[in-house]
């Protein structure tokens, strides 16, 4: 069966839009995509028909509202096959997914110890790493990446050990577009018990996500980057840790009992959800999420295969361009450069033409800068995009490249 | 001339151009014509910081004028550096500092001016106007 993309383009209202007189061509879906009629429609409709807030209350509207908004997670944590319910939170994002294991995981790290993480992080899986290091005393190590964009298997095998409190990395790289060996390096920390946090923004909307399959300890991701709505993401964690950790946010919500002298905390997951939750989004967030399961991941993942094998072999046709990752398990992302000439310019010059690609260090400047470059051009596709729109995007290409040089 | 009439000499000289690809043509032809700065001004120093593309910028006062070079690693940016010293070399911290900077959208380049990372046009003429209130504060002094 083919991918019905013409379609489904229908579903996307933004697609129609001209920019700069010419028709959207979006390859920006690595930062944020965007949004079908479905997750639009139902924000309109919970905030006309349900809005409310949760957990309290014992009207129509409250229990209304109670009873989608759990119903949401019980979806994605089906989605994501989770063992159990509680072990979706709700956060603002991955950013905020992150930061939440990072600001609670401080009872389990002390002087002299060791955090992982890989040189293909972007800034939202170092630097909260980085201040918890700084705050404990503790260090934070690197793995090296290969000049493919791969990660140096062997080195991280070996820079596993004891003194390792957490590893943390990047299913997919949002740069160099590697799906990383995930399984294996799980698999790998479990001999030493570490507990193992990945950062999926850039993989929930393109590959399978099964985190008992993964078996890691938190996954983290946000529905804006899966065709869901800004603002709000997921902290999937298993059980154990999540009762392990202590919270990090307190008010409303995250509480059972209060009293001036002490408060005892709720249980999962509210324990982390403190004050009133994003609502609208999240249930956005399920209705993407749907979309994608409707369409199904995998029927999806081979259309962007097409487009990535498409675009990777046009580029290379191209004199003076270097594809920047050459992993062989790749997703949709292509970062490249042309030699004499700054991304930016080329930015310029096919946003002229109305293609949206993302330039710069794509806030990962440790990876881009360890090429030795200071900035990349980088296309990223998502299920609506089409071969016709790579076709013109090279072509654009060209004409941008002749007007530089 | 004074900055207006070097201003709208610019946005008559763009009103030449029937499409996009010749303005962007003409604005890269500048950028590669911008005489080069001198090297000992291509430091951090003289930096403006606008995340992708890097700006060098540079002053200095000759009787009671300023003239301005800059460069950057970008040359579309350089081109639009190149217009903005062309309309504000050569006059004096007053003239500078009362100059408005609404050619930049007649030319159609407003576009590099909103407040993304992604160039530092902002921050070129904040610099611009920075230099300016120096200069004057300086001659204040004397």
């Amino acid at each position: 069966m083919t991918f019905p993309v013409n379609q489904l383009r229908n579903d996307f209202p933004i697609l129609s839009m001209q920019v700069h007189g010419k028709p959207l061509v979006y390859f920006d879906n690595g930062a944020t995509t965007q949004k079908p009629r479905q997750v639009i429609n139902r924000l309109v409709e919970y905030y006309e028909t349900e809005n409310s807030n949760v957990h309290r209350g014992a009207h129509h509207l409250s229990n209304l509202a109670t009873v989608s908004f759990e119903g949401a997670r019980n979806f994605i944590a089906h989605y994501i096959n989770a063992l159990k319910t509680e072990e979706v939170i709700f956060t603002r994002g991955t950013t905020d997914s992150i930061n939440l294991v990072a600001s609670s995981f401080h009872p389990f790290i002390q002087k002299g110890d060791e955090v992982l993480i890989t040189a293909m992080e972007h800034h939202s899986n170092l630097v909260p790493w980085q201040q918890l290091c700084k705050n404990k005393e503790a260090s934070l190590y690197v793995i090296p990446v290969l000049e493919d964009g791969t990660l140096d298997m062997p080195v991280a095998k070996k820079m596993l050990s004891q003194k390792v409190k957490i590893l943390a990395f990047t299913h997919i790289s949002n740069v160099l577009g590697t799906i990383n060996p995930v399984k294996e390096l799980v698999a790998e920390a479990h001999r030493y018990n570490i507990p193992v946090l990945i950062d999926g923004a850039q993989a929930i909307a393109h590959v399978q996500v099964d985190v008992q399959e993964l078996d890691c300890e938190f996954y983290a991701f946000s529905a804006h980057k899966a065709y869901g709505p800004m603002g709000t993401g997921v902290l999937y964690g298993k059980s154990e840790w999540l009762n392990k950790l202590p919270p990090c946010q307190f008010g409303g919500e995250m509480i059972d009992q209060v009293s001036f002298v002490k408060t005892i905390f709720n249980k999962l997951p509210y324990k982390f959800e403190a004050g009133t939750p994003n609502v609208a989004d999240v249930l956005g967030m399920e209705k993407a999420l749907r979309y994608l399961d409707t369409l199904g991941i995998k029927n999806i993942q081979q259309h962007e295969d097409g487009l990535l094998e498409h675009a990777t072999s046009s580029l290379l046709e191209i004199p003076g361009i270097k594809i920047i990752g050459q992993a062989k398990q790749k997703t949709a992302v292509i970062s490249f450069i042309v030699e004499d000439i700054h991304p930016y310019d080329l930015g310029t010059l096919l946003d002229q033409m109305g293609i949206a690609v993302r330039t710069g260090n794509h806030c990962a400047q440790p990876l881009v800068e360890s090429f030795g470059i200071n900035g990349t051009i980088r296309v990223s596709f998502g299920l609506y995009n089409t071969l016709l729109e790579v076709d013109y995007f090279i072509d654009s290409l060209k004409k941008a490249i002749n007007m530089l040089l | 001339m004074t900055i207006k009439e070097k201003a709208q000499a610019v946005v008559e000289e763009f009103w030449m151009f029937d499409d996009w690809m010749d303005k962007y043509a003409y604005l890269i032809e500048l950028g590669k014509d911008l005489p080069v700065i001198d090297s000992q001004f291509k430091t951090n120093n003289h930096l403006i910081s606008g995340c992708q593309s890097r700006v060098w910028l540079h002053a200095e006062e000759q009787e009671g004028q300023i003239v301005f070079t800059a460069d950057s690693d970008a040359v579309i940016t350089k081109g639009i550096v190149s217009l903005l010293i062309r309309i504000l070399s050569n006059h004096t911290p007053k003239e500078i500092l009362e100059a408005d900077f609404l050619f930049l959208e007649s030319i159609g380049l407003q576009e590099h001016l909103s407040p993304t990372r992604a160039n530092g046009l902002a921050s070129m003429i904040k610099q611009i106007q920075l230099y300016a209130r120096a200069f004057q504060l300086k001659s204040n002094q004397l």
